[in-house]
């Protein structure tokens, strides 16, 4: 197994997909020539040629609906967004028009896109630039939404999404671009729709994914420890559809679940992830199940303001202390 | 201060005189496009009015020399894409009239099932590709087909037409740079019948004509009078070539008129009556009959022979769509995602 960093995981899955098909390109702002704003597409450009590595002017709305009109005509493009805040100018494409082909036209078209890009809070970027839009995506049918916290996972699932006939959006948390991994060698493929135990553990399920569950990894066992209580990491990896069967047997062995997630907290993901722990496990529970978010605001700049607003170590020990009653 | 701006440099004059090559057959069959289109948007008003079509409906009566002249200019694996005024330029591209009625009944012989209705129409197999319900959405959608045309040397090209109310949308200009700087072969076609819903252009727009927008982004750019069959067929028999064989995008400008409001919610307030007399004193299909009878290719009484044929038949389409089934139930959730 080979160490990598997200970002160059992301690069293997685009780049061993664009040699495996075609009809696979990228585009985006800044993707080819300058390599890509987090350097992500680095070097792909002298590999695949302008013909499928493609700078975009800044103008989502545009670019992100010729990418998705091209997909209904059978290429499957890797549209890069930079970062979802920006990706807002594009839900027309998105929402109306990829997420909507497939069903309006009675199976007719298809649009097997791939929207990736940064999500989250990347460090004292302030109210425009540190938002987590997740559930502006899971709540649309039609799309699939998916949030890797480790380079391992965002490289199977990167490769998963891009063969797959479906619009898939990809959220790559900023904060994790240089994070390390390890990356199983040859093709590694991991499914769309399956989550992944990433600690085992017997009396607390905490779900996480993304940037908050590689800080999970890094402190379950202290934690674990401090608190007197076997901390069981979910990642779900794939935020719809969600692998409630692993959920549900999770919760069935702890009986006690944290949900731990970044964003605004008014309607959130993990909302629905607890209305489905409490719709299909309500005899599983041993106390109701308690979130962890943003505080509902805006991103404040100064750092010494954003680690409050952030899921931090103090908030997530109190709500697994709450729902163990400790 | 140094004048650099080369406005006018793409405006176009494009040759007429190619509908001139068109066979007699040909020319028939265009006329009765025409009719059929006419006579089928009546009895979708019809049926409107009795509250067997629901939802948004658009009806095209006026524009018919637009539809069928852009139709005679494609090829069979060209693709046309729409926004929601469609049923006619559906059946310009070959799409069943039965089929169309079928969905605007919302029954399950419509062509996409009864899940879409009167503004989304699709039969990709007649390279007709809908059907859109924003307003300019389907505008770099369809640039992104002719990115795929490209992109796969088919040597295809796509028209997409959109009204006088999208071009002030984002997504449109956004469009034209892309095509142009990216080499499309696309043909943008407005439709300018100088009302998006109730509202004059002029109270809306810093420009007329349309169509010198596109100087600004270096595309090739003209008008023509979209009630008159054979320059409708020039122009887009010019501007498919152009696009085909240089790989660049075209603007076109339809100037037209619609006879009926918006939609059928739309009493159509701000015209007054004389001023849609006006405009209907142009309507395309007595002006072409007349041009045919005229050149001998056909006389009066054969033309209102077929009037009176196209008008039984869509009685019968209608009496069929009454009794086409409904969809199941199982169609909910048949096409949210592609089935693995």
């Amino acid at each position: 197994m080979a160490q990598l960093l997200f970002r160059d995981a992301l690069n293997q899955a685009m780049s061993e997909e664009m040699e495996r098909d075609s009809r696979v390109y990228l585009l985006g702002e800044e993707v080819a020539q300058y390599d890509g704003a987090y350097k992500v597409s680095q070097g792909m450009l002298a590999r695949f040629g302008e013909k499928r590595v493609i700078d975009t002017p800044i103008a989502e709305l545009g670019f992100v609906a010729v990418a998705v009109g091209s997909a209904l005509a059978g290429l499957r493009p890797i549209i890069e967004v930079m970062t979802y805040n920006f990706a807002i100018l594009s839900l027309d494409a998105i929402i109306n028009t990829a997420a909507k082909a497939h069903q309006m036209t009675a199976g007719q078209l298809s649009c097997p896109i791939v929207l990736r890009g940064a999500t989250g809070a990347g460090g004292a970027l302030a109210a425009q630039h540190s938002q987590s839009l997740e559930s502006q995506y899971t709540h649309i049918p039609g799309l699939i939404c998916v949030s890797p916290s480790t380079p391992a996972d965002a490289k199977g699932l990167l490769k998963s999404a891009i063969r797959d006939p479906n619009p898939v959006i990809f959220f790559e948390h900023e904060a994790l671009y240089s994070a390390k991994g390890e990356v199983p060698d040859g093709e590694h493929l991991v499914p769309i729709g399956k989550g992944d135990i990433k600690r085992e553990g017997s009396d607390v399920t905490i779900i996480a994914w993304s940037r908050q569950m590689k800080q999970l990894i890094e402190h379950a066992d202290a934690w674990s420890e401090e608190l007197g209580l076997d901390i069981e990491l979910v990642d779900p990896r794939t935020l719809r559809p969600l692998d409630m069967d692993l959920i549900l047997a999770s919760v069935k062995k702890t009986g006690r679940v944290v949900i731990v997630e970044e964003g605004f907290q008014f309607n959130h993901v993990g909302a629905e992830i607890a209305y489905r722990i409490q719709r299909d496990g309500f005899d599983l529970l041993d106390a109701p199940v308690e979130r962890v978010t943003n505080i509902d605001v805006p991103m404040p700049y100064s750092p010494a303001l954003e680690k409050l607003v952030l899921p931090n170590a103090d908030r997530i020990k109190a709500a697994i202390r709450a729902v163990c009653y400790k | 201060m140094k004048q650099t701006s080369q406005l006018g440099s793409y405006a176009h004059k494009f040759p007429r005189g190619r509908a001139a090559e068109l066979p007699k057959e040909t020319l028939l069959k265009m006329y009765r496009d025409m009719v059929e289109q006419r006579r089928f948007e009546e009895a979708t008003g019809r049926a409107y009015g009795l509250g067997k079509i629901m939802g948004f409906c658009h009806l095209y009566i006026g524009q018919e020399a637009i539809s069928v002249g852009a139709a005679a200019a494609l090829r069979p694996s060209d693709v046309m894409m729409s926004a929601y005024r469609i049923h006619a330029q559906a059946m310009a591209r070959g799409v069943p009239a039965q089929a169309i009625m079928d969905e605007l009944f919302g029954k399950a012989t419509g062509c996409v099932q009864g899940l879409g209705g009167s503004m989304h129409i699709f039969d990709i197999a007649k390279g007709f590709w809908g059907g859109w319900g924003l307003v300019g959405q389907q505008v770099p959608t369809a640039a992104g087909v002719a990115f795929a045309q490209k992109y796969q040397s088919t040597g295809d090209v796509t028209m997409v037409f959109f009204g006088d109310g999208a071009v002030h949308q984002g997504a449109i200009h956004e469009t034209f740079n892309l095509a142009s700087v990216w080499g499309l072969p696309i043909v943008f076609v407005v439709e300018n019948n100088q009302y998006g819903m109730g509202t004059a252009l002029s109270r809306v727009s810093s420009l007329e004509p349309l169509h010198e927008m596109a100087d600004a982004y270096k595309i090739r750019h003209y008008e023509f009078n979209g009630m008159d069959l054979l320059e409708s067929y020039d122009a887009f028999a010019d501007a498919v070539d152009y696009a085909r064989e240089h790989s660049r995008p075209v603007y076109l400008e339809a100037r037209c008129s619609r006879f009926r409001g918006h939609s059928m919610s739309d009493p159509g307030k701000y015209r007054t009556k004389e001023q849609l007399e006006e405009e209907k004193a142009h309507d395309p299909i007595p002006g072409f009959a007349a041009f045919l009878v005229d050149c001998g290719v056909t006389t009066h009484e054969a033309l209102e022979a077929l009037d009176e044929t196209v008008k039984a038949e869509m009685k019968l389409i209608l009496e069929r769509a009454e009794a086409a089934p409904w969809p199941d139930a199982e169609l909910i959730s048949k096409y949210v995602l592609v089935s693995p």
